[in-house]
């Protein structure tokens, strides 16, 4: 399969530091692509490498057939939404998103163009308004303004919510979203919350110290993650070795990891003690001792067990990698 | 932090600036190794009396500018009382004087011949002149009056930037109003003291137009370098030249190990305390007539020049105050082209001087914070080092590099204008280097993003941005090289003279008016651009 956007074994070197280590990615054109890993996992670079504001040490960026490594970051046709937007703070709203627009048609062509991308975030009639007047969302969503205006081929944005209230955060999202599917265009967004790559990305690509470690829609992800880091990077995991792990039936020289609602309570099975329960509605936690010392979260029902209960638990489905430590 | 790389652009930069403000110090270093101008110095008392009065007059500047400056800026900023606000800008007033016109206001004020002295003999019916305004000090008279600003407007900042929080933590923790002061206050204003110290040090050290005009017999060394190049005994120049600029580069060394790291960066921006209102009216009236006064004390040297300005020529004799006043000096000044020709001289080459030393500094700060170029350290240091060294050590390296080939610059009209754009540089390249920090690279990324090149970035995102840093470096750097005279003054041709030098030839002709006149001009002229470009 060729993609409308190709990452074809991008590497880039800081020193001694691999940022990027052979990246290879193909984006289908109008897919929405989450970078999802650690601090320091180079999903930043990445990114910047695709903006052409770093050049790669090997590797290729083609974009609908055309290779773009050497072009210059100005000549790319990259839209990009800065971490914190990069608004300019000496022109208002409608010259900020204007700004990209220079030398393509006349006055007043440029001008709708502002109001219609301005209309299309929700923004309609705040062309005259300061940017720094604005709230941390609406300069968000100017600073999308911003980077749609030009239509630009592929959409690149570097932790777009991360600026954002947490309150505020869930609806940006989907608001985020919804105007990216309603232009079509092909992004690529930058994450380290496995939430907001979930529920922002159709596919994940799953980075880890310069690596691509697994690509995939969020099912696979959860589901079947190829590697003892991303089962533990990607939602809640018991991480067990030792005697709890064999009795889930883990071998020596594997780790077995278990995701909290795999985990049950039972009559028979591990035995241990709840420790904490931390109630969270529908559900809770129970974080339990078992008696080989190791500790497991539990999701269950709110009212399975007490702190203090003595409780056997039984795993459900369990994910086994080989232990690297060992 | 990665290593540096290295680039075309920052090795021709580090060139360039090498050959304007390295290259001349070198020269005057390479002249000064001779034995027997070395033996000269050394031997001769004049120069020992010299470089010891440089050091104690500095020392006795900062510890005056201190005295009045410091206290000033705890009144301001700490205490309500009427007219606070507009004394408060008052006070800074000494700051639009160029050194020269400071002084000639003085001599009109405070001279032998001046306002005060007539008053003196007219109410105590004297024969002779009461006083002379001469030697080391009214050499220190006028330092006090120029300097002690710099303490006032640091104190003054370094103040307003305190925290409330930390004085009240203090005081919930028993310290009284003193020990707060000692204890927390001053402590984290030392930074900015120190600044201002420094600031003040290396501008007496410097100074060459209060010895020259009042200094008398009494010489420091700018004035000893000065004589003894007139005297024709250059190499003994060179040896003195090197010396003073020795001796900046320790007081240089000395304070800045003093100055310490800003911990009030570091800790963020708090609220400024707020003033305390006076409250009994006695201390209400107390301070606002003391405020007053003192601004009144302070606008004297002004107000001076400004009335002299209408005396026309040979028309003020023994009177306590001139009898006649009109506007011919001002017309003189308009209509005769002799005349004109300095101001237009300054006029041209402050500008051009200016506009290079803006230029240079955008591409250091490009290249410096930016780039982040293998020399940037170099860069940093060649764009300050001209401020280091003072005027006449500059003017001395200057005159010594470009008389002789390769390139031959002293006597043409080009020499002027360098020694301006070299000594302007520190202050464009200051403000310029701290605005490149403050900008976020982002803005420049998201313009490339957004179809920009290099030149319309630069055009449309970075200059509009940097605008204040550039106001406000370019026009300390016009106005530095507007009132110059420590430089010109080695430097200048008939053709090329400057305001300054005109206005010492009208005071040796005793064209007191046209003196002032010119003073009044240089002084608008100055504050106008100041009120411009330096804007909080």
């Amino acid at each position: 399969m060729t993609g409308f956007l190709e990452l074809e074994a991008l590497t880039k070197r800081f020193g001694d530091v691999t940022a990027a280590d052979g990246v290879s990615l193909s984006i289908p054109r109008g897919e929405i692509l989450a970078l999802l890993g650690p601090s320091g996992s180079g999903k930043t670079t990445l990114l910047r490498l695709l903006a052409g504001f770093e050049t790669p040490d090997a590797g290729r960026v083609v974009v609908g057939g055309e290779d773009v490594t050497a072009l210059p970051p100005a000549r790319r046709r990259f839209g990009m939404v800065f971490q914190h937007y990069a608004l300019f703070p000496h022109l208002d709203v409608g010259e900020n998103v204007a700004f990209g627009l220079r030398g393509s048609g006349e006055r007043g062509a440029v001008e709708d163009k502002v109001a219609q991308t301005l209309g299309l975030v929700d923004l309609g009639g705040h062309e005259r308004r300061r940017v720094h007047e604005l709230s941390g969302g609406q300069q968000q969503r100017v600073a999308l303004a911003r980077a749609l205006a030009p239509e630009p081929r592929v959409l690149l944005l570097d932790e777009p919510l991360s600026n954002l209230d947490p309150s505020l955060r869930e609806r940006t999202r989907r608001e985020l979203r919804a105007v990216i599917q309603r232009v079509g265009i092909t992004t690529i967004f930058v994450t380290h919350e496995q939430e907001e790559a979930f529920d922002l990305g159709d596919r994940i690509a799953l980075l880890s110290t310069g690596r691509l470690t697994q690509v995939g829609t969020a099912d696979e992800l959860y589901e079947r993650p190829a590697s003892l880091f991303a089962a533990t990077f990607v939602g809640r995991a018991n991480v067990l070795r030792g005697p709890t792990a064999r009795a889930f039936g883990g071998q020596n020289g594997q780790v077995v990891v278990v995701r909290p609602e795999a985990l049950r309570f039972a009559t028979t099975g591990v035995a241990g003690v709840v420790r904490e329960r931390r109630y969270t509605g529908a559900w809770a936690l129970y974080l339990v001792e078992a008696e080989g010392g190791e500790r497991l979260e539990v999701l269950a029902g709110p009212d399975a067990a007490r702190v203090g209960d003595g409780v056997h638990i039984v795993a459900e489905r369990v994910l086994r990698f080989p232990d690297s430590v060992a | 932090m990665r290593r540096g790389r290295w680039s075309v652009e920052s090795l021709v930069l580090v060139l360039l600036l090498g050959w304007m403000v390295l290259y001349p110090i070198l020269s005057v270093v390479g002249e000064a190794a001779d034995g027997a101008a070395l033996g000269a110095f050394f031997s001769r008392p004049s120069d020992r009396a010299a470089l010891w009065a440089s050091i104690w007059v500095s020392l006795a500047s900062v510890a005056l500018a201190a005295a009045i400056g410091v206290p000033l800026a705890f009144l301001f900023e700490r205490f309500e009382f009427p007219g606070r606000k507009t004394l408060g800008s008052l006070v800074a007033l000494p700051v639009v004087l160029p050194p020269l016109i400071g002084v000639i206001a003085f001599l009109f004020l405070y001279g032998e011949a001046g306002f005060a002295a007539r008053l003196v003999r007219l109410v105590l019916g004297l024969e002779g002149p009461p006083w002379r305004l001469q030697g080391a000090g009214a050499i220190l008279l006028v330092h006090a009056y120029s300097m002690y600003v710099y303490f006032y407007l640091f104190t003054r900042a370094g103040l307003a930037r305190l925290d409330t929080s930390m004085l009240e933590a203090a005081e919930s923790l028993g310290e009284g109003r003193w020990g707060t002061l000692r204890r927390v206050t001053l402590p984290l204003v030392r930074p900015a003291l120190a600044g201002a110290a420094l600031l003040t040090f290396m501008t007496a050290l410097g100074s060459f137009s209060a010895p020259y005009v009042l200094g008398g017999g009494f010489r420091v060394m700018p004035t000893q370098i000065y004589a003894s190049k007139l005297n024709g005994e250059l190499g003994v120049a060179m040896v003195e030249t090197v010396a003073l600029a020795l001796l900046a580069l320790a007081g240089l060394w000395v304070l800045r190990r003093f100055e310490g790291e800003d911990i009030l960066v570091a800790l963020g921006k708090g609220t400024a305390p707020r003033r305390r209102e006076l409250r009994s009216p006695g201390a209400r009236a107390g301070a606002a007539v003391a405020g007053w006064g003192f601004a009144a004390l302070l606008l004297l040297p002004h107000l001076t020049l400004l009335l002299v300005s209408f005396v026309p020529f040979g028309t003020w004799t023994t009177e306590a105050l001139p009898p006649v006043l009109g506007l011919d000096n001002y017309r003189l000044l308009a209509t005769e082209p002799e005349r004109l020709r300095p101001l237009v001289n300054s006029l041209w080459m402050a500008g051009a001087s200016t506009a290079g030393a803006v230029a240079l500094a955008l591409v250091a700060g490009w290249i410096v914070v930016r780039q982040r170029a293998a020399l940037r350290r170099a860069i940093e240091w060649l764009v300050a080092l001209p401020w280091a060294l003072p005027g006449t050590v500059f003017a001395i390296a200057l005159a010594t590099a470009f008389s002789r080939p390769p390139l031959v610059l002293v006597a043409t009209l080009w020499i002027l204008p360098l020694a301006y754009l070299a000594r302007g540089l520190p202050l464009t390249g200051r403000a310029l280097l701290a605005g490149y920090r403050q900008l976020d690279p982002a803005h420049e990324e998201a313009a490339a993003s957004l179809g920009a090149g290099w030149w319309e970035t630069l055009r449309r995102v970075t200059v509009p941005q940097l605008r204040p840093a550039i106001a406000a470096g370019a026009s300390l750097a016009f106005v530095a090289g507007l009132g110059d005279f420590v430089t010109s003054v080695v430097l200048y041709t008939f053709e090329t003279r400057p305001i300054s030098i005109e206005i010492l030839s009208a005071l040796r002709l005793n064209e007191i008016g046209v003196a002032a006149a010119f003073g009044v001009v240089l002084m608008v002229v100055s504050a106008v651009v100041l009120a411009l470009g330096v804007r909080r």
